[in-house]
């Protein structure tokens, strides 16, 4: 299901990157005093779309659906806040194998437990899990409570004494999540193309008949758990540092669900997605929040209208549009189906070759 | 501890786990009927104790405006029914959080825009607004006990309908196998839209009796929502039995937790979630 699309994807994905990466040269000259702030809300966006990217790998390729991934993005946040110094800047080199390292950790404990169950069993128990962590958290005295930990100083990136990136330019910052994001693509793409994710695909299909095929499922579902983990980690990470702080409801569950909602709106299992449905998602929070108070009503209604009539996004609408299913002859149709259909049948031949 | 603060203490945790098995009862009904997963669930337990805060102030009596309130919730749950869930009982788990995701941000902001954001109190009925006396100093509302009557009559006749009915055998083997019961010729459309109203009338039954006895507050419904998660993954999904029992153990767990050891109250329900999850991953009921 995920291996290749049109070539129109590539391509519109390509312009929509050089557009947004070539921002600080245009952004001045089409939104004027404006462009600090669209710079702003674009690094938010890109940090978003690593986060909706990073479940992708768990609903849309694995097939699991968690509703406690916020756990991990609130996990990356916090990492980072009560891991830097007060009075100096934390230096990038250790802060992002830490954060990398403690939400791998929590991820294996929490994996362990949570990948026992399945189907909606998955999605309760990881809602419940990420709310212990929320509730953990807004309780807890060396965290701040509700009002959560600021963070004074971003973490530098230095080299030999002397500034690699300095994060606290906006600009630079944005290129850094700019870089993130696409190294998490590239990570991605390549993982879900590679042994590994084809095992993930066939356990999304069929997980009894991967166990037939003798593989060890469970220990598969955990790694991609994990990584998945790891991924929303650094994108919390990110966050704290656009936000300036680390904050309860980075963590809880309306997080985990707005996550998902950028997943579908742009289209899961597709790994690029994600990134559309990200920005699509804060386009619209951003227009919905400027036009009414009551813009969650307006926010639930698109979610609820996005479901029923456009179940697979828009990366669906790019893959194959409306126009293009009109067009193809009956003939066609015929000829895939009868494709589809053998594929659907249980015995897997490209296993057995 | 002693022997009378301790009694009140379990009397408090029954009745909050029977209040939680109102919801969860509902939750899992849904679930083992219709496959939906409903997370507008706990929204509903809000609207529940919101309609009744105003019919109260309406009607000027707590028990009408209870009789008026449960057919509202009854067809807001019909209308929740035929118009969004229908199109979603064949797609995946995915689309249903998502959709029910939506309505709970739907029916969330609907209440701030009839009621505002302000925190409402019922004050306790008529025939038990008193105490009785425990000890010297200790004495217990005698509409808690009335609300624990309720309940476990109300736990009764979910008892009675599923085991000894008709319509409870449909129910049962709806649960175990749902193509068949359509295949015998049961209506199963029907039988859905039966299932969801009920389910959602008695959670927002629950937030009705629970009105006077917690604040109405927004957002009131999303902490319960994920408590009654929590007894129906304990319970086992789509076992009555199991949300009964595990709407105790979490009654019992939140209040004794919170005065045993209050460091660790709000964490207390998940970590013995976690315990069922590492010995009986599928619940201890299913």
């Amino acid at each position: 299901m995920l291996h290749r699309y049109p070539k129109r994807a590539a391509f519109i994905m390509l312009i929509l990157t050089t557009l947004i990466a070539a921002f600080p040269l245009w952004g001045e000259v089409v939104f004027g005093s404006q462009a600090n702030f669209i710079l702003e809300k674009l690094t938010l966006m890109l940090i978003l779309a690593l986060f909706a990217m990073s479940l992708d790998l768990l609903v849309g390729v694995l097939g699991l659906v968690s509703l406690g991934h916020a756990l991990f993005f609130g996990l990356g946040a916090y990492t980072l806040a009560l891991a830097s110094p007060d009075f100096s800047p934390a230096s990038m080199w250790w802060m992002l194998p830490l954060v990398m390292g403690v939400s791998a950790c929590v991820g294996l404990v929490i994996g362990v437990l949570v990948i026992r169950t399945k189907g909606i069993f998955f999605i309760m128990t990881t809602l419940a899990f990420g709310q212990m962590l929320y509730y953990f958290i807004s309780t807890s005295q060396f965290a701040g409570g509700t009002d959560g930990v600021f963070i004074m100083f971003r973490p530098s990136l230095e080299l030999g004494g002397s500034t690699l990136l300095d994060l606290d330019n906006p600009y630079s910052f944005f290129y850094f999540c700019l870089g993130m994001l696409l190294v998490g693509y590239l990570f991605l793409r390549w993982l879900t193309r590679s042994y590994f994710g084809q095992v993930l695909d066939g356990i999304h299909d069929n997980e009894h008949r991967m166990q037939a095929l003798g593989y060890a499922t469970s220990g598969y579902k955990l790694i991609a758990f994990v990584i998945a983990g790891v991924m929303a980690a650094v994108a919390g990470m990110l966050a704290a540092m656009q936000y300036g702080f680390a904050n309860p409801a980075q963590l809880g569950w309306h997080t985990s669900g707005e996550v998902l909602m950028m997943l579908i709106l742009g289209g899961m299992g597709t790994i690029f997605g994600p990134i559309l449905g990200a920005f699509a998602y804060e386009i619209l929070l951003y227009i919905y929040e400027h036009t009414t108070t009551h813009w969650p009503i307006l926010m639930g209604v698109t979610i609820i209208v996005a479901v029923l009539i456009l179940p697979r996004g828009i990366a669906g609408l790019i893959i194959a549009p409306p126009w293009h299913r009109k067009r193809q002859t009956s003939a066609e149709i015929v000829g895939k189906e009868s494709k589809a259909s053998v594929s659907a049948q249980p015995v897997t031949q490209s296993k057995e070759d | 501890m002693d022997l009378a603060f301790f009694s009140v203490q379990l009397l408090n945790g029954l009745q909050y786990g029977l209040l939680l098995f109102l919801i969860a009862s509902g939750l899992t009904l849904i679930f083992g009927i219709m496959g939906i997963i409903n997370l507008a669930h706990g929204a509903m337990y809000m609207i529940g104790a919101y309609l009744v805060y105003d019919l109260t102030l309406r009607l000027g009596n707590f028990w009408l405006a209870i009789m008026v309130a449960i057919p509202i919730a009854i067809a807001l749950g019909l209308v929740i029914e035929r118009l969004f869930l229908d199109t979603l009982y064949k797609r995946d788990h995915l689309y249903q959080v998502l959709l029910t995701f939506g309505l709970i941000l739907v029916l969330n902001e609907a209440q701030r825009i009839i009621w505002g954001g302000n925190v409402h109190r019922v004050v306790v009925p008529a025939p038990f607004d008193f105490s009785i006396q425990l000890t010297d100093n200790m004495q217990y509302s005698v509409y808690r006990l009335f609300v624990m009557g309720v309940c476990l009559a109300l736990a009764g006749v979910i008892y009675w309908v599923i085991r000894h009915t008709r319509l409870g055998i449909i129910i049962r083997a709806g649960a175990v196998n749902r193509d068949m019961v359509e295949g015998l010729g049961i209506n199963v459309r029907t039988l859905f839209t039966l299932i969801f109203s009920v389910g959602v009338a008695l959670t927002a039954f629950a937030g009705m009796i629970a009105a006077p006895l917690t604040s109405i507050a927004p957002g009131m419904g999303d902490s319960i929502l994920i408590t009654c998660f929590v007894v129906v993954v304990i319970g086992g999904i789509g076992s009555i039995k199991g949300a009964f029992w595990g709407a105790i153990i979490i009654g019992m767990a939140t209040t004794f937790g919170a005065v045993l050891i209050p460091s660790l109250a709000s964490m207390v329900i998940y970590l013995i979630m976690a315990a069922v999850l590492l010995v009986k991953p599928r619940g201890l009921f299913a």
